[in-house]
C-alpha cells in the first residue's frame, strides 16, 4: 500500500504559494492513500496549464499530453488496460475551451475514468486571459473592456450528456474534495468533478473569500442524486450561493462492458504472436 | 476470339449499385483462373452524379487498368457517352433499351456492337422485383457473361458468397434472364470472348487496399484501431469493425481525429498496438498529437490516404501530394518512419512491419497510401503471414529489474530506451510532452535539452543501421540494368508504371523502375546506387511539384532529367504513361 511520502517526488513545485492547486494535490494524495491503490496500479494524464504540473509532483505513472487531450489519451489507457485506475486532470481551458471537443463525448461514452478539472476561471500559465467559465463582465489581458460572453456551465452540459457521476467540490475545503475523489475513483463509469481552483495571481473576481462566502454543500441540502432533473435544476444555481457535492450518481453499463467479447481481459494481454487469419483470408477467396 | 486482356466498364448514376455489380463480375473472373483488377471512380455524393467500376482480367498478371474497355454496361445515357471513344474496334455496350435508342451509327462508331436489353421492363414484369430496379445491373451482369461466352456458374457463386440466400436466389434469377435474352436474341460472335483457366486462381483472394492494410494491422497484433470516417480510409474503419470480436480488439469511431490520434497514443502508451488512419484533412489536426507521439516515444501507426487537396480537394479521387506533409508534418523535429506501399501486397506486409518499427524505435510511422491503392481491388496469391515475425523491441515485461529507479527516457546508445508500460512491478512511468529529463520529468536545462533532442534523433541512425543489415527493401528494383531510362517513383503510380514497361518492351524500349518504398528515413545509399548508374532519369508522381525530385535533390544532391505529373485527381493510365515516357526518351 503506498503511503503519503512514497507519492512525493523530488522535483520542486513552481505553482504560486496559496494557489488552488494545492489543495487539490493534497487531497488527490490522500485519496490514493485512503483507497489503498498501488503507484504501479494508477496513471495519472495532465494537458497543458498551470494543473498540468501535478505530472511532476505526484509519484505515479503519468502522461502529461498536449493542451485539451486529457480525456482521449485517458480513454485510450482505460480501455487498453481496465486494471489500472485512469484519472485524468484538466484545467477549464484545457478541457472546456481547447479540449471541449472531448467532453461531452467522454461524459456519454462512460469509460470507467475520473476527470477532476481544475476551474479557476483564467488560464493562468499565459499570464491572465479569460476561458469557458470566466465571468460575463471579466476584465483580463485578453478582455480588456469586460467579458462579453456568458460562461459557459459544465456541470449542465454533463448531465445532459447522460453523465453517470457528476460533482463540484472546492480546493478551498480539501477534505470535502478528498470525499469526492475518494466516491468517484470507486464509482464504475465516467466520473467528473469540476473543482473550483482560485487563481490567487491573475484572478482578481473569484477568489478564496468569493467562493467560501458562495458555497454550500448538496449532501447538506438534503440533495437526491439519483433525480437528474432535479440536479439539473441545481446546475443552474449560480450567484449569492453556489452548490458543490455530488450532483448526481447513477450505475450504468460502461464502454467496455458494452464489449462482451473482451470479457474484461485487458488489450494488453492479449496474444498478438501468431494470429490466425485464415478465417478472413478463406472470405476473400 | 478469346482474348487475354479483357476490360469491362459499368457505369451509372451513384446509388445504382455499380461497384456490388463490378466486384460480382471481378470474382467471377477470378474463381475462372484469371488474374482481376478492378477500380472505382465515384464523386462525392450519394444519389446521381456518374459513377464507374472498371474490371481488366487476364491470364498473366495484371498491375493496373487497362487504357481501353472491350465491354461497357451503360445503366445511363451518360455512360455511353463519356466512355465510347474508350471501347477497343468492334467492342460492344450493354444498354437498357428503354431509355435509349442507340445505333452505332449515332455513336459515331459504326463497328461497336450494341445489345439493348429491356433491363427496366425485365425487372419490373419479369422478376416482379418494381422495387429493385438496382437489379438491372445484374441482369445485365448475366448479359455480359453471355456476350463473352462466359461461365454463368462462376457469376452464381459469387453471389451466393456475397449476398444472403433470399438475395442471391433473386439475383441469380436475373442474371439467368439477362443471360438467356441474350443467348436467344443476339447472335454470338462477339470480338471478344473469356475463357476460364486451370483452377489456380480458385486459391487467389480478391481485396482492396484498405482491406489489406486492416488485415496487416490485425495480423500484426494491433488490437485498438480508432478512426474518424475520410474518404479514402474509410474502407479501414469498417474493415476493423466488422473484425472486433473474432480479434479481440476495440475498434472504435470516436468524435475525430484528434481524439483519434490521442486515444491511440493513450493505448499504445498502456502497452496495446494501435492504430488511426485518415486522410490529408484528418492528418492536419493529427499533427500535433503525432508529434506528441514523437515526443513522448509512443509507438504509433498512421496510416494517411491521400486524395487531392487543398483543403477539401475532389474529396473521392486520387493523388500523391501529401509526400511532404507528412514528412515534416508536426512541430519540431523528431523521428518517424514513412512508408508506402505502391500495391495490395505492399499494404499487408508493410503495416506488419509498421509495428514492428514503431514499437522496436518507439516512434510513430505513417503508410502513406492514396484513393488509388485503397479502393482499388485485385487478384493476389494469399498473403504468408509468418513473412513478417512480430518483433516488440525492448520491453520490459512482468518486472522492472534494471538498478534504481525506472527511467522512461533513459539515455543509450541506440536512442531507444528500455520500454516498461504501466502495471510493471516496480517501474513507475512517466511520459510527458514537455522537453523532459531520463525518468520523464519536466526540464528546461539547456544540457538535458540538449541530451534528449539527440537521443531521440539518434534513432534515425540506428533504424538506418538495421535497415542496412538486415537488409530490409527499403527501394524496389524492376526490369534490367540495361535500360535507356530510369523510372523512379513512389506509392500507387507502382502499377501503370509497370504496365506500362510491359506496352515499352513490346515496342523494343527498354525501361528499368526503382521504387522508393520508405520516404523517411530516406534510403540514400540505395536509390543513389542505382541513380547514379541510370542513362536518364524519370520521376512519375499524382502531384503538381513533383515532391519526390524535391526530396531526392535535398538528400542525394541530384536532379532528376524528366518529371512525368499528373495531378487531375486520376491515375495514370499504362497507355498514356508509356507514350510520355517515350516522347522524353
Amino acid at each position: 500500500m503506498v503511503t503519503l511520502a512514497d507519492l512525493n517526488t523530488p522535483h520542486k513545485n513552481t505553482w504560486c504559494p496559496g494557489c488552488g492547486n494545492f489543495g487539490i494535490l493534497s487531497a488527490v494524495k490522500s485519496v490514493f492513500v485512503e483507497l489503498g491503490l498501488e503507484r504501479e496500479q494508477v496513471v495519472l494524464v495532465s494537458g497543458i496549464g498551470c494543473h498540468g504540473k501535478i505530472s511532476d509532483y505526484v509519484n505515479v505513472n503519468t502522461f502529461h499530453g498536449i493542451h485539451g487531450r486529457v480525456l482521449p489519451v485517458a480513454t485510450g489507457i482505460k480501455l487498453a488496460n481496465p486494471d489500472l485506475t485512469v484519472i485524468g486532470f484538466s484545467g477549464d481551458a484545457d478541457c472546456y475551451d481547447e479540449g471541449w471537443d472531448h467532453f461531452c463525448h467522454a461524459v456519454r461514452r462512460n469509460v470507467d475514468a475520473t476527470l477532476i478539472v481544475h476551474n479557476n476561471m483564467i488560464l493562468g500559465l499565459t499570464t491572465g486571459q479569460t476561458t469557458a467559465t470566466s465571468q460575463a463582465g471579466f476584465r483580463s489581458k485578453s478582455t480588456p473592456f469586460g467579458s462579453v460572453v456568458p460562461p459557459l456551465n459544465p456541470i449542465a452540459h454533463a448531465l445532459i450528456s447522460n453523465g453517470t457521476f457528476v460533482a463540484r467540490g472546492f480546493a478551498g475545503d480539501p477534505k470535502h474534495l478528498t470525499g469526492l475523489i475518494v466516491e468517484a475513483v470507486k464509482h464504475r463509469g465516467f466520473n467528473y468533478i469540476d473543482v473550483f481552483q482560485p487563481c490567487v495571481t491573475f484572478n482578481y473576481l473569484n477568489t478564496y473569500e468569493w467562493f467560501r462566502s458562495r458555497v454550500y454543500k448538496l449532501e447538506e441540502a438534503g440533495h437526491d442524486v439519483t433525480d437528474r432533473q432535479k440536479a439539473l435544476e441545481k446546475s443552474f444555481e449560480w450567484g449569492d450561493r453556489i452548490p458543490i457535492g455530488i450532483f448526481y450518481k447513477e450505475d450504468k453499463p460502461t464502454y467496455r462492458d458494452n464489449l462482451p467479447h473482451l470479457k474484461g481481459v485487458p488489450l494488453t494481454k492479449m496474444p498478438i504472436q501468431d494470429i490466425d487469419i485464415s478465417g478472413v483470408v478463406e472470405s476473400m477467396k | 476470339m478469346k482474348v487475354d486482356d479483357f476490360s469491362f466498364l459499368i457505369g451509372g448514376e451513384a446509388g445504382a449499385g455499380i461497384s456490388r455489380s463490378g466486384f460480382l463480375f471481378a470474382k467471377a473472373g477470378m474463381r475462372g483462373g484469371l488474374h482481376v483488377f478492378g477500380t472505382n471512380d465515384y464523386q462525392s455524393l450519394i444519389r446521381g452524379g456518374h459513377n464507374f467500376y472498371v474490371v481488366r482480367m487476364s491470364e498473366k498478371e495484371v498491375y493496373c487498368q487497362a487504357d481501353n474497355i472491350n465491354l461497357l454496361i451503360a445503366l445511363n445515357a451518360e455512360t455511353v457517352t463519356l466512355h465510347k471513344n474508350e471501347l477497343v474496334p468492334k467492342g460492344g455496350i450493354i444498354c437498357d433499351s428503354d431509355d435509349m435508342a442507340l445505333t452505332s451509327d449515332m455513336l459515331g462508331r459504326p463497328d461497336l456492337k450494341l445489345y439493348p436489353l429491356p433491363l427496366r421492363k425485365i425487372v419490373v414484369d419479369e422478376l416482379k422485383e418494381p422495387h429493385s430496379l438496382i437489379m438491372r445491373n445484374t441482369v445485365a451482369l448475366g448479359a455480359a457473361i453471355a456476350i463473352t461466352d462466359y461461365d454463368l456458374g462462376l457469376l452464381e457463386e459469387a453471389m451466393r458468397d456475397t449476398f444472403k440466400a433470399e438475395t442471391a436466389e433473386s439475383n441469380i434469377k436475373a442474371a439467368h434472364v439477362g443471360y438467356d435474352f441474350v443467348k436467344q436474341k443476339f447472335d454470338g460472335n462477339f470480338d471478344y470472348q473469356l475463357k476460364k483457366t486451370e483452377a489456380t486462381g480458385k486459391n487467389r483472394i480478391f481485396l482492396s487496399g484498405n482491406e489489406a492494410v486492416g488485415l496487416g494491422a490485425v495480423k500484426a497484433g494491433c488490437k485498438f484501431y480508432v478512426g474518424y470516417p475520410m474518404t479514402p480510409t474509410t474502407g479501414i474503419l469498417h474493415f476493423m469493425t466488422s473484425n472486433e470480436r473474432d480479434f479481440n480488439m476495440i475498434a472504435m469511431q470516436p468524435e475525430g481525429e484528434i481524439a483519434a490520434i490521442n486515444m491511440v497514443a493513450g493505448a499504445a502508451f498502456a502497452g496495446v498496438r494501435a492504430m488511426t488512419a485518415t486522410s490529408g484533412g484528418g492528418f492536419c489536426l493529427m499533427s500535433e498529437g503525432l508529434g506528441m507521439a514523437g515526443m513522448t516515444e509512443t509507438p504509433i501507426v498512421v496510416m494517411v490516404g491521400q486524395r487531392p487537396g487543398p483543403s477539401t480537394g475532389l474529396p473521392t479521387y486520387s493523388a500523391q501530394g501529401d509526400l511532404r506533409f507528412v514528412v515534416h508534418a508536426s512541430q519540431g523535429e523528431f523521428p518517424r518512419v514513412v512508408v508506402a506501399p505502391g500495391d495490395v501486397e505492399e499494404c499487408f506486409y508493410e503495416t506488419m512491419r509498421a509495428f514492428n518499427w514503431a514499437e522496436k524505435y518507439q516512434l510513430p510511422v505513417i503508410i502513406l497510401t492514396d484513393k488509388y491503392v485503397l479502393e482499388s481491388e485485385v487478384s493476389v496469391e494469399p498473403f504468408d503471414g509468418n513473412r513478417v515475425k512480430v518483433e516488440r523491441g525492448s520491453i520490459v515485461s512482468e518486472r522492472y529489474e534494471g538498478g534504481g529507479e525506472y527511467r522512461r527516457y533513459e539515455v543509450t546508445e541506440t536512442g531507444v530506451s528500455p520500454r516498461a508500460v504501466p502495471l510493471t512491478k516496480g517501474a513507475i512511468v512517466h511520459a510527458n510532452s514537455d522537453e523532459h529529463t531520463e525518468d520523464g520529468h519536466t526540464s528546461e536545462d539547456p544540457i538535458v535539452t540538449l541530451t534528449m533532442m539527440d537521443k531521440r534523433m539518434r534513432k534515425l541512425d540506428t533504424i538506418n543501421k538495421e535497415f542496412e543489415e538486415r537488409n530490409v527493401e527499403t527501394t524496389k528494383f524492376y526490369g534490367s540494368e540495361d535500360a535507356q531510362a530510369t523510372v523512379v517513383s513512389w506509392g500507387s503510380t507502382k502499377g501503370p508504371i509497370r504496365e506500362a514497361m510491359k506496352l515499352l518492351a513490346a515496342e523494343g524500349t527498354v525501361v528499368n523502375y526503382l521504387q522508393i518504398l520508405y520516404l523517411h528515413p530516406f534510403p540514400k545509399a540505395r536509390v543513389e546506387q542505382v541513380l547514379s548508374r541510370a542513362k536518364k532519369t524519370i520521376v512519375v508522381e499524382n502531384n503538381k511539384t513533383s515532391q519526390l525530385s524535391g526530396l531526392i535533390r535535398e538528400r542525394l544532391l541530384r536532379k532528376v532529367d524528366h518529371k512525368i505529373l499528373k495531378y487531375d485527381g486520376r491515375s495514370l493510365n499504362p497507355g498514356d504513361l508509356a507514350t510520355r515516357i517515350k516522347e522524353v526518351l
